[in-house]
């Protein structure tokens, strides 16, 4: 129920904010929709730690700042890497093995790892992540831990 | 608003532009799909990241909000086409080049080895 209230509030801070009409008539269509959207969800069982993630809202807040400055570090990398006229790759498939025990937390990993330019999960299977790496510096391992240790402390010690 | 605001805004939709350029640069040097990716998820980070973050200072508030809304969806949803281009290319039974094959694929592509006999 808490979860259910939780994806209607944050349903409609999201119609509040991308219609910008705040008169009577239009808020009531907001209400009307985000009311029905959530009864659909529950009865179609999708309302879990999955769909609304809120548990992991707070520890969210250290991850993303985190995640954006290796993406930034990653993309510098990549471009002097394009840039040099020798044109230096060493392309190769590599395997991490995972340490999150959820399926959320592998789905954060994995996406975490191809949103970084450089690497790019190709897929998953069990706990073993198989990445192909533009040079296998990107993905020396210790960068991969280090995302690895982040992505399960976001996960906490619930669900 | 502020001429230093103007100056950041200008530099980070430069700087984005920039990293756009370097990715399409990339799709044309790197030789095969599964490295061109890692030049194309450069445009989707740092070019589309910068180029929102600089237009975010153009607007009111409540346009700067939605921009970064706008980023928020395209960072989660561009890994999951990443994931899927690189599942149907593996699927399709392309292998990725490695190592030394993939440096010997470039350099039969710049001029000075193309007159090795």
């Amino acid at each position: 129920m808490i979860r259910a209230a939780g994806l209607w509030v944050v349903l409609f801070a999201l119609w509040l904010l991308l219609s910008g009409h705040y008169q009577p008539l239009f808020l009531t269509f907001g209400v009307a929709t985000c009311t029905l959207a959530v009864g659909v969800a529950y009865r179609m069982g999708t309302l879990d730690d999955e769909s609304a993630p809120f548990h992991l809202a707070w520890r969210a807040v250290a991850y993303v700042p985190w995640l954006v400055w290796d993406i930034l570090r990653c993309n510098v990398q990549v471009a002097r890497t394009i840039l040099s006229p020798k044109l230096r790759i060493d392309p190769a498939i590599v395997h991490f093995r995972a340490s999150q025990r959820t399926d959320l937390g592998k789905f954060v990993y994995a996406n975490s790892i191809t949103l970084t330019p450089g690497t790019v999960t190709t897929g998953i299977v069990g706990d073993d992540f198989e990445v192909h790496a533009l040079s296998k510096g990107l993905a020396d391992g210790s960068e991969e831990n280090e995302m690895n240790r982040r992505v399960t402390a976001l996960e906490g010690e619930a669900s | 608003m502020g001429t230093a605001l103007q100056l950041l805004s200008w530099a980070l939709i430069l700087a984005g532009a920039f990293f756009t350029l370097v990715g399409a640069l990339g799709i044309l040097r790197l030789p095969d799909v599964f490295t061109r990716m890692h030049a194309a998820g450069m445009t989707d980070t740092m070019g589309a990241g910068l180029i929102l973050g600089g237009l975010c200072f153009q607007g009111d508030g409540i346009t700067a909000v939605r921009l970064l809304l706008i980023l928020v969806f395209l960072w989660f949803t561009c890994p999951v086409s990443t994931h899927a281009l690189a599942r149907a290319a593996l699927q399709g039974g392309l292998r990725p080049l490695t190592g030394t094959a993939a440096q010997r694929d470039v350099a039969a592509q710049t001029p000075a080895s193309r007159q090795d006999p």
